[in-house]
């Protein structure tokens, strides 16, 4: 491939309208700048962080957000020019592209420290059977959906990872690979 | 162990090597400062009633008294994260920065490409690459669960590493956590040493030289590449630093750290090597109760 090959193929990508699974794109910055048809803008992104979960949106401002594969996002603080071919950049935060948007466990881990709203916090054997896995029945006044899950430790409020919450049930989301038996 | 017989020469209190060799290795933590300051990660561990010891040469290094760290709350939570007490040395010695540019060309599975991350803050960016594709899932686990935003993971044979993917040209610092015949974690891998055979020493060897001299010629002037392995064998060790040192634009630097450790070797098997070359360190089982490593600290020159 000549150099005026690769400038003839970058122009191809940059007007793709499509997704590519193959490959990381940057997120546009607001809808206005969209180009493939779906995709979250990092607008959209924060937006939906500070409504659902009260996280301040310029907690992020250091940070970009990606997408790679139908609607799922990327959080990443390092340098890298979009589009980007390579295994992963920093981790994975949320999958958009379904009714109701979804956050990872991950991601609640790291940063559901700075949620202020759908906080739920579980006592002691509660939390052991959320990180094991289990569905449990229990009382919750706010919204449905997805919840931020945390308990009591060393005199801090920690996020262990993300619950269901309908019709009076709190249903684990950890992943099988993240479940333990405590 | 015959096949460390050939270290009889080179090893002080030989025995007491063998013996070391010999002893099953702890289970050891890393606190991950992304997650949580060592003061958080030791509460959450007493309030779990886990008793560890806090290595002396890095607070940061955890002896538990568990056979199963990763059935705890720190774990969950990624404050805390399995890896062996040596296996933390490189990291050190590299000394990354908040906001610089690292690569770990030998990444999986991620324990010291996350100690990069963490002790740059989570700032910056780390490329972790490795061949090994299944290894990768791996790293990706890990750095998942240990919170790391600053990585970029790349598959490749880090011999011919391309730099196409970044904005960048050059690495600020590198780590060369190069395969080896792993010798040094007999302790932890009772089968390290059945495949042993010099044509094996060799042969890695040279694979070895070719990925340093890739780390050498991606990182910039003045930067900092940092070679370590888990082996005792001087022809992949001095030896592999001694061809960077003839070939690339790069010297052998001072440094230290508090764990007890033998300079480098000047001569193997009748090669000699740079006096310089006893600026790196060997870290053997018996000096530390630990398993065995080799780091040496380079810094790139002007060509």
């Amino acid at each position: 491939m000549t150099d005026g090959d690769r400038a003839d193929a970058e122009d191809r990508d940059a007007d793709r309208k499509s997704n590519d699974g193959q490959r990381f794109d940057r997120l546009p910055a607001t809808e206005a700048e969209r180009t493939v048809e779906g995709r979250a803008s990092r607008r959209e992104v924060l937006e939906y962080v500070d409504d659902r979960f009260g996280i301040p949106p310029e907690t992020f401002d250091d940070y970009t957000f990606w997408e790679k594969g139908a609607g799922k996002i990327w959080i990443y603080a390092g340098e890298a020019s979009s589009p980007l071919e390579i295994e992963a950049i920093g981790m994975t935060c949320l999958r958009t592209r379904q009714e109701h948007w979804k956050p990872t466990t991950d991601f609640v881990q790291r940063f559901g420290r700075h949620a202020q709203t759908c906080v739920i916090e579980l006592d002691p054997e509660a939390a052991r059977r959320f990180v094991a896995g289990e569905d449990q029945e229990l009382e919750w006044d706010g919204d449905w959906g997805y919840l931020v899950v945390g308990h009591e430790l060393a005199g801090d409020l920690e996020p262990i990872g993300v619950g269901m919450y309908v019709h009076g049930e709190l249903r684990s989301m950890m992943p099988k690979g993240r479940q333990r038996k405590l | 162990m015959e096949a460390l017989e050939r270290y009889r020469p080179i090893v002080d209190e030989f025995e007491r090597f063998l013996a070391a060799c010999e002893r099953p290795l702890g289970n050891a933590v890393r606190v991950n400062t992304i997650k949580a300051p060592v003061e958080r990660a030791t509460a959450t561990l007493e309030e779990e009633d886990v008793a560890f010891e806090q290595a002396s040469w890095n607070p940061r290094v955890l002896r538990l008294e568990t056979d199963s760290p990763g059935s705890t709350w720190s774990s969950v939570h990624g404050f805390t994260h399995g890896q062996e007490e040596v296996s933390a040395v490189p990291p050190v010695v590299l000394d990354p920065q908040p906001g610089e540019r690292v690569w770990d060309c030998c990444a999986a599975p991620g324990g010291k490409t996350t100690q990069i991350a963490a002790r740059m803050d989570d700032r910056g960016t780390v490329v972790a690459n490795d061949n090994n594709l299944g290894r990768l899932s791996a790293l990706r686990f890990n750095a998942e669960r240990l919170g790391a935003t600053s990585l970029a993971v790349t598959n490749a044979d880090a011999r011919n590493f391309s730099m196409k993917p970044f904005t960048f040209d050059a690495f600020d610092r590198s780590l060369v956590d190069a395969p080896c015949s792993c010798e040094g974690t007999i302790r932890k891998n009772p089968d390290a040493l059945d495949n042993w055979s010099e044509d094996h020493l060799h042969s890695v060897a040279g694979i070895q030289k070719g990925i340093l001299r890739r780390a050498i010629q991606t990182t910039r002037e003045g930067g900092t590449v940092v070679y370590s392995t888990c082996t005792f064998a001087p022809e992949e060790n001095e030896a592999v630093v001694q061809h960077a040192v003839e070939n690339e634009p790069c010297r052998v630097v001072d440094f230290d750290f508090d764990l007890e450790y033998a300079p480098g070797l000047r001569e193997w098997n009748g090669e000699a090597f740079d006096p310089t070359l006893e600026r790196t360190a060997r870290i053997y089982p018996h000096h530390n109760d630990t398993g065995g490593f080799f780091v040496a600290k380079l810094e790139v020159t002007a060509e």
